[in-house]
């Protein structure tokens, strides 16, 4: 059971991953830079936030043209996880892992917070540990973290992807007021069809330890690699 | 081999929220500029192209432009090649 945390130009949130991986799984991830992805073999990869090639053009645009994007790509074809975070998210989005596209968060500027997020599937290695319409309690820290859908690519919910955990308020209620950045339904994150290609805005990594607060995050490190652990991944 | 100049207009596609048009537009009257009903924001990426004739020079400029510079999700664009 492996996992390893790529890194890009910009990644900041690479650190607080690995770290993360170890206290709630025991695992050893390393950190990889982008160019050497393929020489790493790994049942999880972490694509973690910060702000890849400063962000410039669009969040994730430049890490999508990254060699380790074609890896990745392999990665997920032979049966491997793939987890990005917040820029980790918007690299997937843009490489077309995932569907959809980020704006500038409606309030126009850059929030860091916590949040409310209603779990809204579980059948995913990721969230296998949460109970459907669970509230959990991560932070955000992005500017361009609106989630929107092309017309045609919301009505492929369920055969390209699907829904994982929505902005809520406390009672779990999936609403405007609750939702920090303006993305489409509340979505804060998704998965692919698979459920094994997972994007999310939220920080996982940094409520994923008692310390940090109520460890929401942990058990998303816990459910991949428990899984990994049971052989439904590449194996060990 | 011959410089071409290609203009890549990037915009968002009717309906998309666009926060910052409405952000500018709203600071408009702070100029005194009045009666803006809209703005939208949109990039442009002006690319110097070495090719041997203008028609590869913006059939590599339109390949930039679709897979790189425009967003198809939300975004569209035009090509304008320099005509000087």
């Amino acid at each position: 059971m492996r996992a390893a945390v790529c890194v890009f130009p910009g990644s900041n949130c690479d650190r607080d991953a690995s770290h993360a991986i170890r206290e709630a799984t025991g695992v050893v991830a390393p950190l990889v830079w982008h160019t050497d992805v393929a020489r790493v073999r790994a049942d999880l990869w972490v694509l973690p936030g910060g702000f890849s090639y400063g962000d410039y053009l669009r969040a994730g645009a430049l890490a999508a043209l990254s060699p380790a994007i074609d890896a990745m790509r392999r990665h997920v074809n032979e049966g491997g996880l793939l987890l990005g975070i917040c820029n980790g998210f918007q690299i997937l989005v843009e490489a077309g892992f995932l569907p959809g596209a980020f704006q500038s968060n409606d309030v126009l500027h850059f929030t860091a917070r916590d949040v409310f997020l209603r779990v809204a599937r579980t059948s995913s290695p990721f969230l296998s540990l949460y109970r459907e319409g669970e509230v959990i309690e991560l932070p955000i820290a992005h500017g361009e973290g609106s989630y929107q859908m092309g017309d045609d690519e919301a009505s492929r919910l369920g055969a390209t992807h699907h829904v994982a955990l929505q902005y809520c308020d406390g009672a779990g209620r999936v609403q405007p007021e609750a939702n920090p950045n303006g993305s489409v339904d509340g979505i804060a994150a998704v998965t692919d069809a698979t459920g094994r290609v997972l994007g999310m805005m939220p920080h996982p990594e940094r409520n994923a330890e008692p310390l940090f607060g109520t460890a929401d995050g942990q058990r998303i490190f816990q459910g991949a690699l428990g899984t990994v652990r049971r052989g439904v991944g590449r194996g060990a | 081999m011959s410089r071409f100049g290609v203009r890549v207009l990037v915009s968002l596609k009717p309906g998309v929220r666009d926060p910052e048009g409405q952000a500018i537009s709203e600071a408009l009257p702070g100029i005194g500029v009045e009666g803006v009903a809209d703005v939208r924001a949109g990039k442009v990426f002006d690319l110097t192209i070495e090719a041997p004739d203008a028609a590869t020079a913006r059939e590599k400029a339109d390949v930039a432009a679709r897979r790189l510079l425009a967003n198809p999700v939300l975004e569209t664009f035009e090509l304008e090649m320099d005509r000087s």
